[in-house]
C-alpha cells in the first residue's frame, strides 16, 4: 500500500487533521511555559483523541471521554493549578535543566513502540469503520462479564474520592478548635 | 485505515509522556505528563478493539475502566500536590528532598 493510495481515503484526511491536532497538542503539554497553558493544551490533545475515538467507531468512549476529562479531570487541574501558585514567578524552573537524556530516552521509547508496531502489524487494515458500536453491547458486557471489575473499579473512585477529601481536608488547629468548642 | 497509523500515533503520544514526566519539575505538570500517556494507552485499545471486533466489545470496556481509574488518579493526587504545597509552600518536586539519601 502506497501514501498515494493511503491519503486517497477521505477517511484518511480527517485522522491526518486530528491526528496532526493531538501530536501538536500533546508536545505543548509537555513543552509549554505557562502551566494553565499546559493545561489548556491538554484539552486539545484530548479533544482530537475523542474525534479519533469517533472515527474508530467508538461513540460512547469518545463521549466520556469528553465529559470525563474534558469536563471533570481538566477542571480539578487547573483549580489545582490556581491553588499551588507560588507568590513569586513560578513560571520560570518548571523545567528541568537536563533536558537531552530524557529527550534520548522518549525517542528510544518512540522508536522501540513504533517498530514492533509495525513489525507486527505492517499495512493491515482496520474493515470495521461505518457503524458505530452499539452501546447496549457495551452495557450487556459491563454488567455482565466484567461486572465484577466493574464493581471494583466503582470501588476504587470512590475510596479515592473519600481518600482525597480526607487527606486536603486542613486540620483545625488547637485554637480553632477551642473556638469551635465555644459556640 | 491502516491500524498502525493509530498504534504509530499512540507511540508518539506515549514517547511524549514520558519526555514531559522527566523533564517537568512541578507535581502539576507531572501528572498532566501522565494523563497524556494513559490516553496514548486508550487510543491504542481502542484502534485494537476495531481492528479485531470482539464480540464483547472488549477494548471500549477496558478504555473505560483506564478512564475511570485516571480520574480517581487525578483526585487523589492532586490532593496530595495540595497537601505537599500547603506544607512545603512549594509543588517543585525537587523541593521534596526530605527523605532522600
Amino acid at each position: 500500500m502506497t501514501f498515494a493510495d493511503w491519503i486517497s481515503e477521505p477517511v484518511n484526511w480527517f485522522f491526518l487533521a486530528f491526528g496532526l491536532v493531538v501530536l501538536f497538542c500533546g508536545f505543548r503539554v509537555v513543552t509549554a511555559k505557562n502551566v494553565v497553558h499546559a493545561a489548556l493544551y491538554l484539552v486539545g490533545a484530548l479533544a482530537g483523541t475523542a474525534a479519533l475515538f469517533l472515527l474508530l467507531s467508538a461513540e460512547f468512549v469518545a463521549w466520556v471521554l469528553v465529559l470525563v476529562y474534558i469536563g471533570a479531570v481538566i477542571v480539578l487541574f487547573l483549580f489545582g493549578i490556581m491553588i499551588t501558585r507560588a507568590p513569586t514567578g513560578l513560571d520560570e524552573g518548571l523545567d528541568s535543566e537536563q533536558k537531552a537524556l530524557p529527550a534520548l530516552l522518549s525517542a528510544a521509547v518512540f522508536v522501540m513502540m513504533a517498530w514492533a508496531s509495525i513489525d507486527a502489524f505492517g499495512t493491515e487494515l482496520i474493515t470495521s469503520t461505518g457503524s458505530p458500536t452499539a452501546t447496549e453491547l457495551l452495557g450487556q458486557s459491563l454488567l455482565g462479564r466484567f461486572v465484577i471489575p466493574f464493581e471494583i473499579v466503582g470501588f476504587i473512585l470512590l475510596a479515592a474520592l473519600v481518600g482525597g477529601i480526607t487527606v486536603a481536608r486542613r486540620d483545625l488547629t488547637p485554637a480553632e478548635e477551642e473556638e469551635r468548642s465555644a459556640v | 485505515m491502516v491500524l498502525n497509523q493509530f498504534l504509530i500515533l499512540g507511540a508518539a503520544l506515549f514517547a511524549m509522556g514520558v519526555y514531559g514526566l522527566l523533564v517537568r519539575r512541578n507535581i502539576v505538570l507531572i501528572l498532566l505528563s501522565v494523563e497524556l500517556m494513559l490516553n496514548a494507552v486508550n487510543i491504542n485499545l481502542i484502534a485494537f478493539e476495531s481492528f479485531l471486533v470482539t464480540s464483547q466489545a472488549l477494548g471500549q470496556v477496558f478504555a473505560i475502566f483506564v478512564i475511570t481509574v485516571a480520574a480517581a488518579e487525578v483526585g487523589i493526587g492532586l490532593a496530595i500536590v495540595l497537601m505537599i504545597f500547603r506544607n512545603r509552600k512549594s509543588a517543585n518536586v525537587d523541593d521534596l528532598s526530605l527523605m532522600r539519601w
